[in-house]
């Protein structure tokens, strides 16, 4: 079997057995799937509590709400004074009381009396109350329909259209957010975890000089590249289970939930750039990964200088309430090309606005030069401070180590 | 057949010279010593031979070529601060490095077995790596060298750590490599090996090579004027030497220079004495590396 295909197929099996491996790539179907569970689990707790009757008193002090007393399981009970009211209430006969002020209709103020401790008042029960002096005002003055209309909330449903007037296949939304930001964000998680399983890979064969053993039998770009093919075809198997999960659990949720789970939406395309910003992303941190495991001399060394490299990947997450408010900025098209933030910025920008198709051509060609780039320098140092076991070289150094190789 | 030739090489690490000019030869059937005090440049020579750097200048060729994918796969190397992968079963470990040799699961799985067996250690093929001791975790690592029948095998510091029962084990199968026709490596401090173990030899100070050869001839080139004396009865004096150096088994007889040890010999067949050993004195390995590396210390 060719060698690459070893170190390829030995890399590969290793990291999947992982333990933190098998558990990142579950988080989220396990995570969504308890979240929809727990959903389920609250509704049914939360609909028992609706079931009890609650019994509302009232003194209709601007007289002609008579009607309508009976609003599903909220009862409304007339009484002629306060003081009636509230022997009612202390006595538990009521659960709580509300005095129509002779000036209501003017004024629409509405005093609430209750012996509990509350927040605010429970669910349903403004509805019933509203619902309660709407009826007896407009009752016999226009129609029910009208009447129901005018109960009801603004129910705004926007369309987005083409600019030659078709609906356009992406709407915008929050509904559109979530998903890039989700992907976003774990694509950033994977990306750190497989490139530090290669970081850490390599430091401890530096370490225990396995390094020597294997170069004895391959070449170092055989290494290097059964490394990294290895360990990004298992975050490619992380990612896709990702992907894979996602209208599945999309599905279940808006049929669990509604509302706002039925608005949620994968951006067209979204599959097949979150696959190539995987792959580029992923490419672009293996080889610096690799570059930073060849200079250190321990894990931790490693770590604290592949942290520092990885973290701007987080900067359109720090900035991103930014990203809602103005969304056009040019600091969003620069963070879209720069390679390290090239992944996470427009994974993140596909869900809250267009991204230009010169930019998406231009980050990924940026993201894809910078994988050859780095990858030039790396095999011209890998190999003079793979050996070295001593201090980590300095920027300088490895300069005049690059220029002079 | 000439297994391993280093024709003048030079590297040099930013400025230091690690390895000066460095010539040898090393041949099938034999085991050949590496040594020289710390940072001589030992490693480094090996690094080359093993292409795991390159030279500055000059040239090694393993097998009558370059070093090439398939010359590799002839070499087993054993680097001297070693590690193995330690979450991974004996077994797998053994496979994997094997299978980087090219060979194929099945046989590198018979042979595994083969040599776990011959090294007692055939029950801890299904363990992880990481509950092996030191020791253990060495003769695996030794096991990964030679699994693969290589032609030629390069042992740094191959003793470091053994008990006396594993270093006998492990040095026989050094033996019966030599006795195989293989060409051995051998990179050691420790001279009383070198001297049980080599046919040649290659001392290294500061890059450049000071003593190179035969065992044998570089140590009668520093045999000192004198003979060992094992016996019983009155010895008297005997003509023809300056000094006596009593040991506890033995006396080392200083000669005047003029005097040869066949005639000091003839004298003391002469002598109503049981000779039961006479040998003319050579130093040990050992002095004669801290003469050459200048007082070198361990």
């Amino acid at each position: 079997m060719n060698k690459t295909l070893l170190i390829f197929k030995h890399e590969f099996l290793l990291t999947i057995k992982r333990v933190g491996f098998i558990i990142l790539t579950l988080i989220l179907p396990v995570l969504a799937l308890i979240g929809i569970g727990v959903g389920h689990l609250v509704s049914d707790i939360a609909e028992p509590t609706v079931v009890e009757e609650i019994k509302i008193g009232y003194v209709d002090m601007a007289t002609g709400f008579e009607q309508f007393t009976d609003q599903g399981k909220i009862k409304l009970i007339s009484f002629s004074t306060t003081e009636e009211a509230n022997e009612a209430l202390i006595r538990k006969d009521i659960d709580e009381y509300f005095i129509i002020p002779q000036d209501y209709t003017s004024t629409g103020v509405i005093n609430r009396y209750t012996l509990e401790k509350q927040p605010e008042p429970p669910l349903g029960v403004p509805t019933a109350i509203k619902n309660f002096l709407t009826n007896n005002i407009l009752a016999d003055k226009v129609p029910q329909s009208t009447i129901y209309v005018i109960q009801s909330s603004l129910n705004l449903i926007t369309t987005r259209l083409t600019e030659t007037g078709d609906v356009a296949p992406e709407q915008g939304g929050y509904g559109n957010v979530l998903i890039p930001a989700v992907f976003s964000f774990l694509l950033v998680f994977s990306i750190m975890f497989t490139s530090g399983y290669i970081l850490s890979g390599l430091v401890d064969e530096k370490e225990n000089r396995l390094i020597e053993v294997l170069l004895s039998s391959i070449s170092t770009r055989q290494l290097i590249t059964g490394k990294i093919l290895g360990l990004g075809a298992a975050g490619l198997i992380q990612v896709a289970v990702w992907l894979a999960s996602l209208p599945l659990l999309l599905n279940l949720a808006s049929s669990t939930f509604g509302g706002f789970f039925t608005t949620i939406q994968i951006p067209p395309n979204f599959i097949i750039l979150g696959l190539i910003y995987f792959i580029l992303g992923y490419l672009f941190f293996a080889v610096v990964s690799a570059g930073v495991g060849a200079i250190s001399t321990n894990n931790r060394e490693g770590n604290q200088l592949i942290t520092t490299l990885l973290m701007p990947m987080f900067i359109p997450f720090w900035f991103g309430s930014l990203l809602f408010i103005f969304p056009d900025s040019p600091i969003w098209v620069v963070l879209s090309i720069f390679p390290i933030t090239a992944p996470s910025t427009t994974m993140l920008r596909l869900g809250v606005s267009d991204v230009p198709v010169w930019q998406l051509v231009v980050s990924i060609l940026v993201l894809g030069l910078s994988v050859a780039g780095v990858l030039w320098v790396v095999i011209k140092v890998f190999r003079v401070y793979l050996l070295m076991y001593g201090k980590r070289p300095g920027l300088g150094e490895i300069i005049r180590n690059l220029r002079s190789s | 057949m000439v297994v391993v030739e280093v024709s003048h090489v030079n590297k040099s690490f930013a400025d230091m010279k690690a390895v000066d000019d460095l010539s040898f030869l090393v041949s099938e059937g034999e085991i050949f010593g590496l040594i020289g005090p710390n940072g001589a440049g030992k490693t480094t020579t090996i690094r080359m031979m093993m292409d795991i750097i390159k030279p500055d200048s000059g040239e090694v060729t393993i097998l009558g070529e370059r070093l090439n994918e398939a010359t590799k796969n002839k070499i087993g190397y054993l680097p001297e601060e070693r590690g193995l992968y330690k979450k991974l079963r004996v077994s797998d470990a053994i496979a994997y490095l094997a299978s980087l040799k090219g060979m194929d699961r099945q046989s590198s799985a018979e042979k595994a077995d083969e040599l776990l067996a011959q090294t007692g250690m055939l029950e801890n093929k299904g363990k992880k790596v990481e509950e092996m001791s030191r020791g253990m975790a060495q003769i695996i690592q030794f096991i990964t060298t030679i699994i693969h029948d290589p032609q030629l095998v390069v042992l740094d510091e191959p003793f470091s750590g053994l008990d006396p029962v594993n270093t006998e084990l492990i040095r026989d199968m050094f033996l019966d490599l030599r006795n195989e026709g293989k060409a051995v490596i051998l990179s050691t401090h420790q001279m009383n090996q070198v001297e049980e173990l080599c046919d040649r030899i290659l001392m290294v100070n500061h890059g450049r090579a000071v003593l190179y050869g035969d065992l044998k001839e570089i140590k009668s080139r520093y045999q000192s004027d004198s003979v060992i004396l094992d016996y019983k009865g009155e010895l008297g004096e005997v003509p023809g030497t300056i000094e006596r150096h009593t040991h506890k088994n033995y006396v080392e007889l200083v000669l005047d220079g003029k005097t040869t040890p066949k005639e000091v010999l003839a004298y003391l067949a002469s002598r109503d004495i049981i000779i039961n050993r006479f040998e003319i004195a050579s130093p040990p390995l050992n002095e004669i590396f801290l003469r050459e590396v200048g007082g070198y210390r361990e």
